[in-house]
């Protein structure tokens, strides 16, 4: 008995995220064309929030006169070292809970401890051990750094595959020579990611550090701004962290693809 | 080099996976081990090259390893474990340079066993590009750099296809036919025993027990899929297993 012949319906599809390029862009830029409508047209009132184009025109103004570059510079600096010390410091001791059952033992409970305290809450206590100058500031940075990166990177030296470093064993390979060349390779996409959020949570850092006894940088810019109640200042400060916070990301990214290209 | 068993016995958290098993491996032989899952197999492999330490009896090496044998008890693994963030070449490489064999010495190991399992094409390839199969080749191209005394093959292609299965079964003749190793070939596979293993040791359930070693006469190079003989043989090895595997299959994994 012949039946009516129709397609098999498609159920597949969907659950694979791809990448289209500009819908970022388009995203922000829509955002950025209803606040600028809204404020000029009113219907948002200039208490709330700024002019986008006044906002632009403010950073143009800070570009030209070099109050960016007197800002931007210390705080690059004090956010390149401060991470640096908190990053290195981490992985190193990340590393060494991946790899010993004591420093796990001791030092997980302690990290554990230390990771969920507020750092902007220990500033005045920095300020006491390391000063009022810079050393409190890239103390305060290190800290905030160091946890996020130990915790992911011992999950990502637990996460080597084990079988890979029976292998190494198996073929006789010395200690140091399976973690440099099987653990630390097989740690580094866990340790990237983790980066991500480190970093992050540094720039969050850096603007507190700067909002105490900071003559110069972005954070103290801000702050000036707020009391003064300068929306439009106080919006290019903040549009300035966020910059820092895609370059930072982008950064890693760029990273990413060049150690892991052997993922695909 | 020979290897001997004597009266081994192994237990994970109390119980005995493995029970009185004496075995000799004397060198230039294959040895196949089959047995149902969970008898303790693998163990038995990993306790032969020294990865784990059995908690009854020994394994003693007879004799020297021959010159020039970097790893004598050398495995391939069922999951090759190829490092994935290096090449062809630099997993193999990877074994040589704790040896202190680097620069030219290490490209004429590399050349040569990339050409004995015919993957000169392939030496910076990375093992994401590679099928199943040719991976299992560059792991069994790293074992054979270090010149192993004993091969310990840990269900080698069972990861595998039935059709590169087969490839890779003429190719490890071919390989044996060349250079002589003495093998521990693990498997569940019981085709790959009657074509491979110059005497087949069956173990029983868990804990798993020596039942039988049957000794294989033809010589491994004459063995051809569908001989009347190998398939009589593999039928009595089912057989003797049948029995156990159905017995194991029904059983909890930690009752």
């Amino acid at each position: 008995m012949p039946e009516r012949a129709r397609p098999v319906p498609f159920r597949g599809g969907g659950f694979a995220p791809v990448a289209k390029r500009g819908t970022g862009i388009a995203v922000f830029a829509l955002l950025l064309a209803l606040i600028e409508w809204g404020t000029r047209a009113g219907w948002i009132s200039n208490l709330t929030l700024p002019v986008p184009s006044d906002v632009a025109a403010t950073l143009a103004g800070m570009a030209r006169s070099g109050a960016l570059w007197t800002h931007l510079a210390p705080s690059l600096v004090r956010l390149a070292v401060g991470s640096l010390i908190g990053v290195s410091a981490g992985i190193a001791v990340g590393v060494m809970i991946g790899l010993f059952s004591y420093v796990r033992a001791g030092l997980v409970p302690l990290v554990a401890a230390i990771f969920p305290i507020p750092k902007i809450a220990l500033l005045p206590l920095f300020v006491i051990w390391f000063g009022i100058d810079e050393a409190s500031k890239y103390a305060l940075i290190a800290l905030g750094t160091f946890t996020p990166t130990v915790v992911a990177t011992y999950g990502a030296v637990d996460n080597v595959d084990r079988s890979l470093v029976r292998m190494g064993q198996s073929f006789g390979l010395k200690w140091s020579s399976i973690v440099r060349k099987i653990v630390l390779p097989g740690a580094l996409p866990g340790i990237l990611s983790g980066l991500r959020v480190s970093l992050a949570i540094g720039i969050i850092l850096l603007v507190a550090a700067e909002m105490l006894g900071a003559e110069h940088g972005i954070g103290a810019y801000i702050l000036q701004a707020g009391s003064l109640y300068d929306l439009e200042r106080l919006f290019a400060g903040v549009v300035i962290l966020s910059v820092l916070g895609v370059l930072t990301s982008w950064v890693i990214g760029r990273a990413e693809r060049r150690l892991l290209r052997w993922r695909g | 080099m020979d290897l001997t068993l004597q009266r081994i016995g192994h237990r994970y958290g109390g119980m005995p996976v493995l029970q009185d098993i004496s075995l000799r491996i004397p060198a230039g032989e294959i040895l196949c081990v089959i047995g149902p899952s969970g008898c303790g197999k693998s163990t038995l492999l990993r306790l032969i090259g020294g990865l784990e330490r059995p908690d009854e009896g020994e394994v003693l090496q007879l004799g020297d390893a021959p010159e020039g044998c970097l790893n004598p008890l050398t495995y391939v693994f069922q999951d090759f474990a190829l490092l994935p963030w290096r090449t062809v070449e630099g997993n193999i490489s990877l074994v040589l340079e704790d040896h202190g064999i680097r620069g030219k010495a290490a490209r004429a190991v590399i050349a040569d066993v990339l050409a004995r399992t015919k993957l000169s094409d392939f030496r910076a390839a990375l093992p994401r590009q590679l099928s199943g199969g040719m991976k299992q080749r560059v792991a069994i191209a790293r074992a054979l750099a270090v010149n192993p005394a004993v091969m310990l093959l840990d269900e080698p292609l069972s990861a595998l296809d039935a059709q590169t299965r087969e490839l890779l079964m003429e190719d490890l003749v071919a390989l044996w036919e060349r250079q002589r190793f003495t093998g521990v070939y693990v498997t569940h596979n019981l085709t790959e025993a009657v074509r491979l293993g110059h005497r087949i040791a069956v173990l029983s359930r868990r804990p798993g027990r020596l039942r039988e070693v049957i000794a294989v006469n033809r010589p491994i190079a004459d063995r051809r899929a569908g001989d009347s003989d190998l398939d009589a043989l593999q039928a009595r090895l089912w057989d003797l297993m049948k029995q156990e595997a159905l017995a194991a299959d029904q059983e909890l994994l930690d009752a």
